[in-house]
């Protein structure tokens, strides 16, 4: 039976100048992240220095958003599938602590195998801190918040006992050149690090886009119920998820001991707040279901730039962080008028 | 003697469905006033109304001869009108005495002003001696916690008290324990609405009863020597619309045969059939009769305790280990009756709703061939007249009718055999109805086997070969949909014989 011919019209009437009214909103929230990484970035480039624009500055404020990004990567998965993972901070901590000892271990040598089975350790160890938030999280149906925010505390404290509670030295190697800001050879422009960080952003962003991970991914966070009515192994997938996160976290923690060259446990407190901020920022959802790849690259160089901008502009730490703060709210908002956009179509 | 509550050719209408179309109705004082009718006979829709929740589009409410107009709940309350709902609002970490004054706290510059004696002296009004004021609601029996929402309403001096299927959610010993309690409500001058499904109820407890259908009040007066069957003729008889095809499909093998299929906590309890390929079979009842959980069984969304699914001629699982994914493996697929909770991730584009169950068909070692995906995402679309702009448009921007249609949409392209849709038509206009009912004829015509279950008894005696009735867990026998009337469907649905 056809629909009144009235009713059809009046429909796509509303919807169109819906469309049109929210057209720049729409642009402000899809292209958002963006938007704000040219507005802070032009910014800095007309009050800073001379020399925040110089090659070797974004060079450096490049490597400073590695650790972070890849880290978002990782947590952007987690963040779309609707959970949340406190531990990443912890797990850059235990990761480097991991890589220092395996390289003492394997008696402080410093030869490629060595080197690459110590940076596979750190990596494995985060993954598997991953697999056990995800094990947790679906076996015992206990809420993600709670069981990150316990092996957040529990990778802290296996990072110190390792460690004997100080910093693990380890002779230099050729990891420590990954977080170089000139790189060794130079022909790579950028440091290792970085060159790692793009790779892991088109692997994510072409998982995210074009495979079956991907699109679960956004339907257990878009709709878990619906997930799980179309047969899609809700809990399988969720592990998956963790131990990914856990994984690429893994790469940012080996990151991290290039950075620092030695294993802290004590370093990287509080990083798994940037690093969600960092995925909010760039257009991910605490409500599920939304976020990319790119945008959470994006959201850790809004951070690092502002950092290093306000570092030359000689601007206190305490006005960094209320800056940052108010540019997450900020993205909050922009991404709950995307949402009132959609309902109001509803 | 004037009624306390008067309600007037009250109209209301949300877009195109007319939920209530001139309803009218008289409760006095100290009556116990049934109200009766089938699902989407409008009573939800009168009593939000009632409560200020809603707005009537047209019509007059007068409460003590004096114009009744909430703007909202809250006005509602302070006019006098109680509500006790279904699902109920006690706080269970709170003690019975501070959910009693719930939303009613008096305070003295902020304290609390505590009234354990109203609060002791209307639990004793309504005969309850054995409740501790002080102890925590959540440890009461769900009896008690009721008990303790009617004293929220005594101490608000309400003058009407409306029950909303008060008894869906109690055992049998508990609704008699209500019973009194609504008896001793009714001696305090207090006129309660009861609302329940169940006949056998409402002529025992009623002193009064008005009939809703379709929206309209259809009878009305004394429930004094009335029987259960001189209730049921109001509440059907309406014309079947030409909204229905008609249908001549020859049956084939069986497809799918549940085995004594068990659920969790007992429902269903027990439940066996078998449908054919090109058989659309029926399942009515009343809301809260396991219809939904029967089906949820058998896909494997609900626990299942015990019995089995036997698909096609060698296949057999068990329902303890159904799942999702293995009954869709079989070929068994399910339409939610929660589109918006459950059916469709209405943040998502019509594409990967419509493939999200079957996307391997697309997939290579986990690589999806979008450009595939698309193209039959945009065939299914129009192949069921799914009006969208694009297959990229979030579900959420669709209208009711065109969601419903792509869950159909998806059922389909999973080209599954068995289609178990659970109130296939659940708050969608006419003309999508009919469209519906047309796509699920003509899925059985191609040979699939349906199972539809409908809170609407016309739709199914129109669109069904074969109908069941199920009554508290359990399914009647299998008869062919001539083989029934509407007034044994009703008496078995609310009586179990």
């Amino acid at each position: 039976m056809p629909l009144p011919a009235d009713k059809v019209g009046g429909r796509a009437q509303t919807t169109d100048t819906g469309d049109r009214g929210g057209l720049l909103r729409r642009a402000l929230s899809d292209f958002g992240p963006f938007i704000g990484f040219v507005f802070v970035f032009t910014l800095f480039a007309i009050l800073g220095p001379a020399s925040f624009t110089s090659f070797y500055n974004l060079k450096t404020i490049l490597t400073q958003s590695v650790i972070i990004g890849v880290a978002a990567l990782g947590t952007t998965y987690v963040i779309i599938s609707k959970g949340i993972d406190l531990s990443v901070g912890s797990q850059i901590a235990l990761g480097p602590v991991v890589v220092a000892t395996l390289i003492n271990y394997f008696g402080g040598g410093t030869g490629a195998l060595v080197l690459i089975a110590a940076a596979s350790g750190g990596i494995l160890v985060c993954g598997l801190t991953g697999l056990l938030n995800g094990v947790l999280i679906t076996r015992f149906k206990i809420v993600p918040f709670i069981v990150t925010l316990g092996t957040m505390q529990i990778a802290r404290g296996v990072a110190k006992w390792i460690a004997l509670e100080q910093t693990v030295p380890t002779p230099a190697n050729w990891l420590n050149n990954l977080m170089l800001v000139d790189p060794d050879p130079s022909w790579l422009l950028f440091a290792p690090g970085v060159w790692i960080c793009v790779a892991a952003l088109i692997v994510s962003a072409i998982v995210l886009k074009y495979t079956v991970l991907g699109r679960y991914v956004f339907a257990i966070g878009s709709n878990e119920q619906t997930a799980r009515l179309c047969g899609i192994r809700v809990d399988r997938f969720k592990v998956i998820v963790y131990s990914l996160c856990g994984l690429l976290t893994g790469v940012a923690a080996v990151l991290q001991y290039s950075y620092l060259t030695v294993g802290d446990p004590t370093s990287a407190v509080g990083l798994e707040l940037d690093i969600i901020a960092a995925v909010v920022i760039g257009g991910g959802s605490l409500n599920g279901g939304e976020g990319s790849a790119v945008g959470s690259i994006v959201g850790a160089l809004i951070m690092a730039v502002l950092r290093n901008g306000c570092n030359m502009l000689g601007v206190p730490n305490f006005v960094q962080e209320i800056i940052i703060g108010a540019i997450i709210v900020g993205a909050v908002l922009i991404d709950q008028q995307k949402h009132r956009v959609r309902t109001k179509k509803m | 003697m004037a009624p306390i509550l008067k309600l007037e050719n009250i109209h209301k209408a949300f877009g195109p469905v007319r939920a209530l179309r001139g309803v009218d109705m008289e409760v006095f004082e100290g009556e116990v006033h049934a109200l009766i009718g089938e699902n989407g006979a409008g009573k939800s829709t009168l009593m939000k109304i009632l409560s200020g929740a809603y707005q009537p589009d047209e019509g007059r409410m007068l409460l003590d001869g004096r114009p009744y107009h909430p703007r909202n709940p809250r006005s509602g309350r302070e006019a006098g009108i109680g509500m006790i709902y279904q699902e109920l609002t006690i706080a269970p970490h709170l003690s019975v005495m501070e959910n009693v004054t719930l939303g009613l706290e008096q305070s003295r510059l902020g304290w609390i002003h505590r009234r354990r004696d109203e609060v002791v002296q209307a639990l004793l009004s309504l005969g309850q001696t054995g409740i501790d004021p002080d102890a925590a609601a959540g440890s009461l029996s769900m009896g008690k916690q009721q008990v303790v929402e009617i004293a929220r309403v005594l101490l608000s001096k309400a003058r009407v008290v409306v029950m909303d299927e008060p008894t869906s959610s109690l055992s049998a010993s508990d609704a008699r324990a209500l019973f009194d309690v609504v008896k001793r409500l009714k001696a305090t001058g207090v006129a309660v609405i009861y609302i329940s499904h169940f006949l056998e109820e409402v002529v025992e407890i009623g002193d009064r009863y008005t009939v809703l259908r379709d929206g309209e009040t259809t009878a009305t007066g004394s429930l004094t020597g009335l029987s259960i069957d001189d209730l049921i003729p109001p509440m059907i008889g309406r014309s079947v619309e030409e909204l229905y095809p008609a249908s001549s499909r020859q049956f084939g093998d069986t497809l799918m045969t549940a085995e004594d299929v068990h659920g969790l906590l007992n429902v269903p309890g027990g439940v066996s059939f078998k449908v054919r390929r090109g058989e659309i079979l029926g399942i009515a009842g009343l809301v809260g009769a396991g219809r939904s959980e029967t089906l949820r069984t058998l896909f494997g969304l609900r626990e299942g305790d015990a019995g089995a699914i036997r698909i096609g001629k060698d296949r057999r699982v068990k329902a303890s280990v159904m799942s999702p994914h293995l009954a869709l493996e079989e070929g068994l697929n399910l339409l939610s009756e929660n589109r918006k909770e459950e059916g469709l991730a209405v943040g998502l584009s019509v594409r990967a709703n419509l493939t999200l169950s079957r996307l391997r068909r697309y997939a290579h070692s986990g690589w999806i061939d979008l450009s595939a995906e698309r193209e039959r995402a945009a065939h299914w679309v129009d192949r069921l007249g799914v009006r969208c702009r694009s297959t990229e448009q979030p579900v959420g921007t669709l209208s009711g009718g065109n969601q419903q249609k792509l869950c159909l949409a998806r059922l389909l392209h999973d080209d599954s055999d068995v289609l178990l849709l659970d109130e296939p038509t659940r708050g969608i206009d006419i003309g999508s109805k009919a469209e519906m009912y047309r796509l699920i004829h003509e899925a059985a015509g191609q040979g699939k086997a349906v199972v539809m279950t409908s809170s609407y008894l016309p739709e199914l005696f129109g669109v069904c070969d074969t109908l069941a009735v199920m009554h508290r867990g359990l399914l009647s026998d299998l008869r062919p949909v001539d083989d029934w009337t509407e007034e044994e469907v009703l008496r078995y649905a609310t009586s179990g014989r």
